[in-house]
């Protein structure tokens, strides 16, 4: 019986010991956890950046989770996270459902690439009438007149386009969509502009790395994915025509080139349906991070903005290599300029 | 037992005693817990049916029997329908079922007749090693082997079957697809182009998928029949043959039925694997080779992007899903009782 009362004893202290312990350690280095949700799209970026400030500032732990654009827009609007994320931007209804206020903060860019499968073939150019075909289902043979004409030296085969298209709603989706109803009336009308549009040609894949194995599998086939994926698998990318009628590679300063030819506005949603330019690359588009206007508790403030500022200086450097596009100086002031929206109580 | 009760009649000491309060009570709350348990399992299922049925309202009185005929689903004009959809999942999934049940009911044959350990057993006799003390266990230690085996096809993460189908799957069945299209293509069956996914990758995964299912249940069903059926079958003249086709799966049909039905919902549930590899093409079209979709990945495609409005439209495909399972298990147990009637053996 004493034995078994000084067992007790012993735990029960040691519990309360414990419980002590951690308390005071809490107390002592200030932990502030963030919690974030959205797009997919930048989510390896994001998670790099969250990572290295954690390597940093060891107090702080920022949480993202990739759960898609959409997801991330509704569990802002209920304040189930403490910011979100979309490729997509914010829609005015749904700004108006967020009491506290929106800042949409554009933190990096990305590039939408046609990747194709086709021996022989090492580079491929697509005028916007012959891409915007394709993914109409009109344009459905490689030797079609609209892509030989541009490419008089390939040897294009006398095979059916297998176009692979995305099965998920996605922003992906959304931007390509956005780009094609730029250029192409048709497509304007029908499928038009969505995450999910019916399209009217394809089998469709799931998410960015299903649409990389089809095309990796399948002999014939082309299909629309992020920049960093084709990249980072080797596929073969299609020279595009931009606005201004010139034939671009996929690449930084490309890409670069578009961000500059459209001026940032006020709310900071600069859309890029066809942008201008000589150099311009016809398909880019930035990304959001969705804050509130205003932040009761003041740790978390100081440490989102922190994080921010810390994604928009070092971050920058790092996107590259991630297949992301760094934002033009300009931009990266604006955004910081932007911050001092969000306030405290 | 009988030993130790007897030695104790008529001594002092007796054995008998009232049940503690931990025993009487713990009989109690235990049966109660069942109870509880039992019910709450009962009470999840109409819960699950009473929210999605509750999301899915709006949307089941505005498009009403349209949706299940129509075959477009458009998010731009918000014109829905899943008739493509109940097609591919009910095609993929009796096509999965046919190829399953073949190789599992084959593989449990193969496993309950002995014939491997028979074969691996003649082979250490003809090296006179069949009573080896280490040796003479390989027979049942490799049978046993071969049944974990196929129960870890089981084990194996949906996604990874998705990603070998498309990685394995696809790139070897291409030529012959295509050598069958250009030869074959009146037939209705090969009549598309395989492009990469499509309806024939899908089954064929879906029924690697499934056959473990088949296979560990129909063992233990055609284990179960009485051993003196097989000897009496022997015993009249019947060859090996003719005893496993007449005498032991009509026996124990009841449990292979049992297995195909639930390898049947198996099937028609299969996300991840048809989201990766059945094209999510919304054709109705006999073509082994065109792509096609189904209602799960129908529902795993859209629901992390949906908005409020989509998802009505959703939980309506998923009520319909959650319908054709319950119909089809309803088809299957009555299937069941009708076919096995008469012909189960020895209880």
């Amino acid at each position: 019986m004493i034995i078994t009362k000084m067992l007790r004893l012993s735990l029960v202290s040691f519990v309360l010991g414990f419980g002590l312990f951690c308390s005071s350690a809490d107390a002592a280095e200030d932990y502030v956890k963030l919690i974030g949700a959205g797009a997919s799209f930048p989510a390896p970026l994001y998670s790099k950046w969250f990572k290295d400030y954690h390597g940093v500032h060891s107090n702080v732990q920022v949480d993202y989770q990739s759960v898609g654009s959409g997801s991330g827009i509704k569990n802002f609007i209920n304040k189930t996270v403490d910011f979100g994320a979309s490729d997509a931007g914010m829609k005015p209804e749904e700004i108006a459902q967020v009491e506290a206020g929106v800042q949409l903060l554009p933190m990096t860019a990305g590039a939408i690439v046609l990747s194709y499968n086709l021996a022989g073939v090492p580079e491929l150019k697509l005028t916007r009438e012959a891409y915007a075909g394709i993914f109409l289902g009109k344009v459905n043979k490689w030797n079609d007149p609209l892509i030989a004409k541009a490419n008089p030296d390939a040897k294009l085969p006398d095979s059916t386009i297998n176009v692979v298209v995305r099965a998920d709603s996605s922003g992906t989706t959304y931007v390509f969509s956005q780009h094609l109803a730029a250029i192409s009336p048709d497509f304007a009308k029908s499928p038009g502009v969505n995450t999910m549009p019916n399209w009217a040609v394809g089998t469709r894949s799931k998410g960015n790395e299903g649409i990389t194995a089809s095309l990796r599998t399948t002999p014939g086939s082309i299909g629309y994915i992020e920049y960093g994926y084709a990249k980072g698998q080797g596929l073969a990318m299609a020279v595009l025509e931009n606005k201004a009628g010139k034939f671009i590679k996929a690449s930084t300063p490309s890409f670069q080139a578009s961000l500059a030819a459209v001026e940032m506005p006020d709310d900071l949603m600069a859309w890029l349906p066809d942008p201008g330019g000589d150099d311009s690359y016809p398909i880019v588009t930035y990304t959001w991070l969705l804050c509130y206007k205003r932040y009761d508790d003041a740790n978390k403030l100081k440490t989102l903005k922190s994080v921010i500022e810390y994604g928009l200086t070092e971050g920058q450097k790092c996107s590259e290599q991630f297949g992301y596009v760094p934002l033009p100086a300009p931009v990266v002031e604006k955004v910081k300029d932007a911050l001092n929206n969000i306030q405290g109580k | 037992m009988a030993a130790v009760s007897e030695s104790n009649v008529g001594t002092a000491t007796s054995v008998a005693r009232a049940p503690t309060f931990i025993e009487r009570y713990g009989n109690i709350v235990f049966r109660w817990a069942t109870y509880l348990f039992a019910w709450l399992t009962v009470l999840l299922v109409l819960y699950i049916v009473y929210t999605i049925t509750k999301q899915a309202l709006p949307a089941m009185s505005k498009y009403g029997w349209g949706f299940i005929t129509g075959t477009t689903w458009d998010p731009n004009t918000k014109v829905y329908g899943v008739l493509p959809e109940i097609w591919g999942t009910m095609y993929s999934s009796l096509l999965a079922l046919f190829i399953g049940t073949l190789f599992g009911l084959a593989v449990a044959i193969f496993l309950s007749e002995h014939y491997l350990a028979t074969f691996v057993f003649s082979l250490l006799k003809a090296a006179g090693l069949q009573f080896h003390p280490v040796w003479g266990r390989l027979p049942d230690q490799l049978e046993h082997l071969f049944k974990n085996l196929i129960e870890l096809l089981a084990a194996i993460p949906s996604v990874v079957y998705g990603l070998w189908g498309i990685f394995f799957i696809i790139p070897l069945i291409r030529p012959f697809c295509l050598a069958w299209q250009a030869k074959l293509g009146w037939i209705p069956l090969f009549s598309t182009m395989l492009s990469g996914p499509g309806m024939l990758p899908a089954a064929i995964v879906l029924s690697i998928m499934i056959m473990p299912t088949i296979a560990a249940i129909s063992l233990n069903a055609l284990l179960a029949v009485p051993p003196k059926l097989r000897e009496a079958a022997y015993g009249l003249g019947a060859t090996r043959w003719e005893s496993i086709l007449a005498i032991l799966l009509p026996t124990a049909s009841k449990g292979i039925f049992g297995a195909i039905i639930l390898a049947f919902g198996r099937a028609l549930g299969e996300t991840m694997a048809l989201a990766m590899l059945v094209g999510n093409s919304n054709v109705i079209s006999w073509s082994l080779f065109s792509p096609a979709n189904t209602l799960a990945a129908l529902l795993a495609n859209n629901f992390a992007e949906a908005g409020p409005r989509e998802i009505g439209v959703l939980m309506f495909a998923a009520l319909i899903l959650l319908g054709i399972t319950v119909l089809v298990n309803m088809a299957g147990a009555f299937v069941l009782n009708r076919a096995s009637m008469g012909r189960e053996g020895v209880e």
